[in-house]
C-alpha cells in the first residue's frame, strides 16, 4: 500500500503525480544482501549498522522531496475549528 | 538497594508531569471537554510541532528503549530491524494518511472502524476491525507497565509479591486521574518533556560511553566475541543465512502495522490540517535516528559487562533492566536519575494515549452502534472517560496477577493481529473493490491462520512448544497438511504470511460473492472527501462537518 502502486484503480477522483513514485527509493534499505557485510568500517561500526543509520536522513531527503513538490495540490474545504489553534506554531500568545 | 538520589530525581520530575496533565485540561480550551472529539482528539486541532511531539511519543515508547537494545543485547542483528522499518514506516504511510485525515475530517471519523462503517455500511466489519484494535492496544499498554516497573527495579524498589508492583499502582493511579480529567491534552503535552529528556539522555549516552569504553571498534568487538561464544548460530553482530527473510518480513510487516494501531491514527487525527501530517511525516525520521542510536546502546551494555536485575516477583532476570543498569552504573545519579524518568514519563505519555485510543473503539463502535444508539455527545464523552479508567486498570491487572513474559506473548501476537485489518482499512482508502463480506471472509482466514502459525513456533529458550516469537521457520510453514518449502530453515515473519492468506482468501472472495450478487452495502464517502482540507483562515463553525451522503 505504498501508496502511488495503488493508485489508478478506479475508486473515483485518484490523483496521480510521478514525483510520489521517488517514495519507493527508501525501501532499497530492505534489500539486506546488499548490506548485510562488515567492511567499510565508519568510526569502527560495521557496515550494516552504519549504513542503516545514514538512510535515516537519506530516506527523510526524498519524502521531503514530494512534499514539496506535491504540496500544492488544494482539495476542497472543510470548516475548520472554532478557535485559532495553535498558539505554539504560530507564535500568537492567546 | 534503594537507589535515593536517583529516586529524588525521579520523582520530581514525575510530579512534575503530573502536575502538568492536570493542567493540560485548562489548556487552549474549548467550551467544553464533554465532547467525543474534544477529549478523545483534542478538538482536531493540533498543530505540526504539537502532533510530532504526540505522534513521536507515541509511537516510540518506553518498551521500546528498554526492549529493543535488550534485543540486540541478547541476539544481535536481528533486534536492528526496528530500524529499517522506522525507516520505511513514513514513506508508505505518506499518501494513505493524507487520504484517512481527510475522510475522518469530514465526516467526523474518530476510529478505523468509524471510516470501516462509513466506507462499507458494515457494522459487522467495522465491530471486527474495533475488537482487532482493543485486543492489539491492551497488552501493549500493559508492556508500557513493564517498562515502567524496569525502571521502578532498578532503582531499588525490587519487592517481591503485591508490594512490589505498589510503587506502579500508584504510577498508574495518577496517570488514569489526569488522563480521565483532560483526555488527549495531558499526553500532548507531557509528550514535551518527555522527549527533551529522551533526546538529552540518548545524545549524551551515545557520545560519552563509547568515549569511555574504547570507541565503536571496542564494542562491537565485545559483542562479537560474545556471540561466537553462544553455540547458537542465530545471533551475531551480522545476519545469517536464515534469518534476513525474517529481517525484512519482520521491518515491512511491522511498517504495514504502525500506523493501523488504533492509537497511531489517534495522533495523526487530532492534527489541524493535512500539511501538518505532510510535514510531520518528513519530520518524525528524526526519532527514527534517535531509536537507531539507542539501539546501539545493547552492544555498549554488552561491552561494559552490564548484568540483568533479577525480578524479584518473578525469581527470573529481567533482560528489561540492561538499559536502566547501564545508566546506573556508568553515569552519576543525577544523570542517571534523569534518564530513568525519561524512560519512566515515556512509559505514561503512549499508554494514556492508547488508553483513549481503546476507550474511543469502545464508545463509538460498541457503545454507539450496540448499546445505546441515540447517546448524545455528553454521553459519549462520560463512557469514553470511563472506558479508558477501565482499560488500564485492566493492564494494571495483567503486569500484577499473570506473568509478565504473557504480555510480552500477547504484544507479538497483537502485532500480527493487528496487520490483519489492512485490507478493510488502508486498501479501502483507495478502492471498495474488495467486497465487504469477502474482506470478513479474509480476515477470519488470516487471524486464525495467524493465530495456528503462532502457536506452532516452539521457543528454544524456554523450553516451550508455542508462542515462541514471531519467527517462523518455512519448514514448519504448513497449508491443509501441505508443507510447501519442507526442510528449508529459512525464517520469515508470521505476520507477513497471514496478510498474504487474507488478501488472496478476500480478493477470491469477492469475485464468488459478486458473482452470486450479494449486496454491496453503502459508501457515505465521496470521491472528493479524501483530498479535503481545512482552510488556512479558520471561520466560526462547528469542527465536525457532517458531509452529504453520496452513493457509489
Amino acid at each position: 500500500m505504498s501508496g502511488s502502486a495503488d493508485r489508478g484503480n478506479g475508486s473515483g477522483e485518484l490523483r496521480w503525480n510521478a514525483w510520489n513514485l521517488l517514495l519507493l527509493v527508501p525501501f532499497l534499505i530492505l534489500g539486506t544482501p546488499w548490506i548485510n557485510v562488515a567492511e567499510p568500517r565508519l568510526l569502527g561500526m560495521p557496515f550494516f549498522y552504519w549504513v542503516q543509520l545514514a538512510w535515516v536522513p537519506f530516506s527523510v531527503a526524498i519524502v521531503a522531496v514530494v512534499h514539496v513538490r506535491t504540496r500544492g495540490e488544494r482539495g476542497p474545504s472543510v470548516p475548520a475549528g472554532p478557535d485559532d489553534v495553535d498558539a505554539l506554531d504560530t507564535g500568537a500568545t492567546r | 538497594m534503594i537507589r535515593v538520589p536517583e529516586l529524588v530525581v525521579f520523582t520530581v520530575l514525575f510530579v512534575g508531569v503530573s502536575a502538568l496533565g492536570f493542567l493540560a485540561a485548562r489548556w487552549r480550551t474549548a467550551p467544553s471537554l464533554d465532547h467525543l472529539e474534544e477529549w478523545g482528539l483534542g478538538g482536531r486541532r493540533f498543530g505540526s510541532w504539537i502532533t510530532w511531539f504526540l505522534i513521536g511519543g507515541d509511537l516510540y515508547t518506553a518498551y521500546t528503549f528498554v526492549a529493543v537494545p535488550a534485543l540486540l543485547f541478547g541476539a544481535g542483528a536481528t533486534g536492528f530491524f526496528a530500524l529499517p522499518y522506522a525507516v520505511v514506516a513514513y514513506p508508505l504511510v505518506f499518501l494513505p494518511l493524507l487520504r484517512m485525515w481527510s475522510v475522518a475530517r469530514v465526516h467526523g471519523y474518530v476510529t478505523p472502524a468509524d471510516f470501516v462503517r462509513g466506507r462499507y455500511g458494515s457494522p459487522t466489519l467495522a465491530l471486527l476491525v474495533a475488537i482487532t484494535g482493543l485486543v492489539a492496544t491492551m497488552p501493549y499498554i500493559a508492556l508500557q507497565l513493564a517498562g515502567l516497573e524496569a525502571v521502578l527495579r532498578t532503582m531499588g524498589l525490587n519487592g517481591a509479591g503485591l508490594l512490589g508492583h505498589l510503587p506502579l499502582l500508584i504510577a498508574f493511579l495518577v496517570l488514569a486521574a489526569y488522563t480521565y480529567q483532560s483526555g488527549l491534552r495531558a499526553p500532548a503535552l507531557i509528550a514535551f518533556v518527555k522527549d527533551i529528556l529522551i533526546y538529552i539522555v540518548v545524545l549524551v549516552a551515545v557520545i560519552y560511553l563509547p568515549i569511555r569504553l574504547g570507541g565503536w571498534s571496542s564494542i562491537f568487538g565485545a559483542a562479537d566475541a560474545k556471540f561466537a561464544a553462544t553455540p547458537s548460530p542465530a545471533d551475531g553482530v551480522l545476519l545469517g543465512g536464515n534469518n534476513q527473510l525474517q529481517y525484512i518480513t519482520l521491518a515491512f510487516g511491522s511498517a504495514l502495522a504502525l500506523f493501523l494501531y488504533p492509537h497511531a491514527l489517534t495522533g495523526v487525527l487530532a492534527s489541524r490540517r493535512r500539511d501538518v501530517v505532510r510535514r510531520n511525516m518528513v519530520a518524525l525520521p528524526a526519532y527514527s535516528f534517535l531509536l537507531g542510536l539507542l539501539l546501539l546502546l545493547g552492544y555498549v551494555a554488552i561491552a561494559a559487562h552490564v548484568q540483568p536485575i533479577t525480578n524479584n516477583a518473578t525469581g527470573r532476570p529481567d533482560t528489561n533492566t540492561i538499559i536502566p543498569m547501564l545508566f546506573a552504573e556508568q553515569f552519576g545519579s543525577l544523570f542517571s536519575g534523569i534518564a530513568f524518568a525519561a524512560i519512566g514519563i515515556g512509559a505514561l505519555v503512549p499508554a494514556a494515549i492508547m488508553s483513549i485510543a481503546a476507550a474511543n473503539l469502545w464508545t463509538r463502535n460498541i457503545y454507539k452502534e450496540y448499546l445505546r444508539p441515540d447517546a448524545t455527545p455528553v454521553q459519549e464523552a462520560k463512557q469514553a472517560k470511563l472506558a479508558s479508567l477501565l482499560v488500564k486498570v485492566g493492564a494494571v491487572l495483567c503486569i500484577v496477577l499473570i506473568d509478565p513474559q504473557f504480555s510480552v506473548d500477547l504484544q507479538l501476537i497483537g502485532g500480527v493481529i493487528i496487520i490483519q485489518t489492512l485490507p478493510a482499512v488502508a486498501i479501502a482508502l483507495y478502492t471498495r473493490w474488495l467486497h465487504r463480506w469477502a474482506l470478513v471472509a479474509g480476515w477470519v482466514a488470516g487471524m486464525s491462520y495467524a493465530l495456528y502459525l503462532l502457536w506452532i513456533i516452539p521457543n528454544p529458550a524456554t523450553g516451550s512448544v508455542h508462542f515462541g516469537g514471531s519467527a517462523l521457520a518455512l519448514d514448519r510453514l504448513t497449508l491443509l497438511g501441505w508443507h510447501p518449502f519442507a526442510g528449508s530453515p529459512v525464517q520469515i515473519y508470521v505476520g507477513f504470511v497471514a496478510l498474504v492468506v487474507n488478501l488472496v482468501v478476500s480478493v477470491v472472495a469477492t469475485f464468488a460473492l459478486r458473482a452470486a450478487g450479494v449486496a454491496e452495502g453503502e459508501d457515505s464517502t465521496a470521491p472528493g472527501d479524501y483530498h479535503a482540507d481545512a482552510d488556512p483562515d479558520p471561520r466560526p463553525e462547528p469542527v465536525a462537518a457532517t458531509a452529504g451522503m453520496s452513493t457509489r
